[in-house]
């Protein structure tokens, strides 16, 4: 395999709590292709748009990354001085967030700030920044690009929005775009057209995806590959279609059985996952699905149990799976 | 359509239009259609889902036909009774009968009260129970619910998202109301609690006889739960027919648009939205002739003109479309 795009070792990003540290991400691995799409799912704060967030030096105060290594194009964004790391933010590796109205400025037409963006990063006369911008805002469907870049944020639909946040992410050409829940404010009609032109543009420019979303329907349509997180954890690491196919870890089943276009017939009850996410300061010993998962048993509340490997390219971290972790090795 | 011995609510030419600010300081009112004309029945327990995308006026034409909106035009029977006819006490004792849950619990339950007093104050407010008997059926509505009776003294904001919403069902069903409108009831959940919540609301509505009006922008769930959908457009029905084959043609291009945009959760199928035009139309200024036809891969020089009716094209199958 070449060189890993984005390569996370040992991540641990935590707020400070009453009774130590809360680890919202803890011990976690992750690496991610050129030009691969991977899919991140869990419930809500398991700590996935933490993981995006710390992967930019931008995990909210007073919560910070506390060990581990973030290796983009094959240097520690952790270790790298601040000059350095504003030319990758947002050129090299850019974010596209859930509601684009929070993160558009009000107070600027929409082609400004893309074409901001593009001055601050390449030495261009503000006349083709501009040109640049309406350019971009026509790739990624805005209608009448010319025009529509005088608009202001809140004279644009949501989707159109949206379309601006995707602009502004891949103006710069960069090798990794984080999109977190990208698609989860929009209708879904809409929902379909961001999700299509998204992948138009990653097989165009062959940039890395991390798509976070709770949404399995919509890592299953745009990744190859896909990352289950559970309380800061990494718990099944797998390609797409062997996951769907059969997911291994409990939490990953459970994601999997609930959802009402899996269910086998129409007006019955759905499989469910007991119980909720623990909240960080209540997590349970031994395995942190344990209190939830209905395959526990005794050994499941001593020890937490590993990320092993039980096939190439898949990682389980569950008791069930060791022995065949134990067998894959011996195997090899 | 005449209302029959199984209607439990019949809305007819219910309409709701605002009169809205807009220009330059809003010195030009124009008139908003939320809800226009809308001719829909609701059968005895049934699950009648309502989809369409946002601001397409499902949430209107629920509280239309729960009268918390007064409507422009148009009215809505009730047990064939014309609901805009009643005094306020008759009013007040038809409320008994419909309730509401909100999509979002928490800003739907008042912060500073416990749970039992939220549970409790319709018991009060009608004068049902006192004292000692509040508190038998709080407890009673806290287990029907998968709650716990001890939970009566705690307060909204200790509780998760998923259980906010068991104690926004159960405030719902205090009164043992004949119908229920849930608005988006799991909406903000994550998919398992989603899974709980739905399990419940099918539990409740065979122990206690429900009938719902179930508004959902999620595909998936409305065919889960539903027994019949109605498809809204800019205000408009456009399509009810059954859940069951709901999917399958002939559909309203409008409906077959929305089931073939929700990303399918299977690798090996690929979603195939068909191609819609442009965005999503405004209120505000609703295309002449069918609302959709800017939108519409089929459309005709008809459909610029002439807007066309819902009629029936197969038994029990409702469709407003020139060509179904
Ligand atoms: N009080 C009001 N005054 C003016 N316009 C209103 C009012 N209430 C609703 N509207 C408008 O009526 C239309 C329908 O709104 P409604 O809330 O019924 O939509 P909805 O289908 O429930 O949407 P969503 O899926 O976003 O909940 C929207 O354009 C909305 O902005
Ligand atoms: N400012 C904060 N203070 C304390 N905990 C926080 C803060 N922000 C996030 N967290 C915690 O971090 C965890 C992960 O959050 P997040 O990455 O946003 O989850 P996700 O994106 O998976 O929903 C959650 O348990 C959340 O409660
Ligand atoms: S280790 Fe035990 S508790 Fe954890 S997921 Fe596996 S079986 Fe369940
Ligand atoms: S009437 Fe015409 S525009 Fe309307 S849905 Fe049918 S084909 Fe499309
Ligand atoms: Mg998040
Ligand atoms: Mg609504």
């Amino acid at each position: 395999m070449s060189q890993p795009l984005l390569d996370i070792k040992g991540l641990v990003t935590a707020f400070p709590g009453r009774g130590g540290e809360l680890r919202a991400v803890d011990e976690l691995d992750l690496s991610l292709q050129p030009a691969e799409v991977l899919g991140l799912v869990g419930e809500s704060g398991c700590g996935k748009s933490l993981t995006a967030l710390s992967v930019l030096g931008l995990a909210p105060p007073p919560g910070r990354v506390r060990a581990g290594s973030i290796f983009f194009e094959g240097r520690d964004l952790l270790t790298l001085p601040e000059p350095e790391l504003r030319q990758i933010r947002g050129a090299r590796v850019s974010m596209v967030f859930q509601e684009p109205m929070t993160s558009l400025n009000p107070v600027f037409s929409v082609g400004r700030q893309v074409a901001e963006l593009v001055a601050a990063h390449q030495d261009l006369p503000p006349a083709e920044a501009w040109a640049r911008a309406v350019e971009m805002l026509g790739r990624v469907g805005v209608p009448e690009p010319a025009a529509r870049a005088r608009a202001y944020p809140h004279q644009l639909s949501g989707g159109l929005r949206q379309r601006v946040m995707i602009a502004m992410a891949l103006i710069l050409d960069p090798r990794l775009v984080m999109a977190d829940e990208p698609t989860t404010a929009l209708d879904v009609t809409i929902q379909a057209q961001i999700l299509d032109l998204l992948r138009r543009l990653q097989q165009d420019s062959g940039v890395g995806v991390l798509l976070i979303t709770h949404n399995l329907a919509v890592v299953a349509q745009m990744a190859s590959r896909l990352a289950v997180m559970y309380t800061g954890r990494l718990v099944e690491e797998a390609p797409v279609a062997g996951l769907f196919a059969e997911p291994l870890h409990p939490y990953a089943a459970g994601l999997l059985a609930c959802l009402p276009a899996r269910a086998p017939r129409r007006g019955q009850r759905l499989p469910t996952i007991k119980g909720v996410v623990p909240p960080l300061d209540a997590l349970p010993p031994g395995c942190k699905f344990s209190d939830r998962c209905p395959r526990a048993f005794a050994a499941c509340r001593e020890a937490e149990p590993d990320l092993v490997e039980v096939a190439p390219g898949r990682r389980v971290r569950c008791f069930l799976h060791h022995d065949q972790a134990r067998q894959a090795r011996r195997a090899a | 359509m005449i209302p029959t011995a199984e209607t439990l609510v019949q809305a007819q030419g219910l309409s709701k239009h605002y009169r809205v600010g807009a220009g330059f300081l809003g010195s030009q009112r124009r008139t908003l259609q939320a809800v226009d004309q809308v001719d829909l029945e609701i059968r005895c327990g049934e699950v009648l889902g309502l989809v369409g995308e946002s601001g397409c006026g499902k949430s209107t034409l629920g509280r239309l036909i729960l009268r918390l909106t007064e409507p422009s035009a148009g009215k809505v029977l009730f047990e064939g009774r014309d609901v805009g006819g009643l005094d306020r006490g008759q009013l007040r004792a038809l409320r008994r009968q419909m309730q509401i849950v909100f999509q979002d619990p928490m800003t739907s339950l008042n912060p500073r009260l416990t749970v039992g007093g939220i549970l409790g104050e319709p018991f009060r407010i009608h004068g049902l129970a006192q004292g000692r008997a509040v508190e038998r059926r709080v407890a009673e509505l806290l287990e029907a619910v998968g709650l716990r009776p001890d939970h009566a003294g705690r307060y909204p904001h200790q509780f998760s998202g998923g259980q906010r919403q068991r104690i926004g069902i159960a405030r719902a069903l205090a009164l043992r109301p004949k119908l229920v409108v849930a608005d988006e009831p799991v909406s903000a959940l994550d998919v398992s609690i989603q899974a709980q919540v739905m399990n419940l609301l099918l539990e409740l509505r065979e122990k206690f006889g429900l009938t719902y009006l179930l508004v959902a922008h999620d595909l998936t769930v409305v065919h889960h739960l539903a027994d019949r959908i109605a498809v809204m457009y800019l205000g408009r029905v456009v399509e009810v027919a059954p859940a069951e084959g709901f999917d399958q043609p002939p559909m309203h291009p409008y409906s077959a648009a929305l089931f073939h945009s929700a990303p399918i959760a299977d690798p090996t199928r690929q979603t195939r939205p068909p191609a819609l035009m442009g965005d999503v139309a405004s209120p505000l200024a609703p295309p002449p002739g069918c609302r959709f036809h800017p939108r519409c891969p089929e459309a005709q020089e008809i459909c610029h003109r002439q807007g066309p009716a819902l009629r029936e094209i197969a038994p029990g199958h409702l469709c407003a479309c020139h060509f179904r």
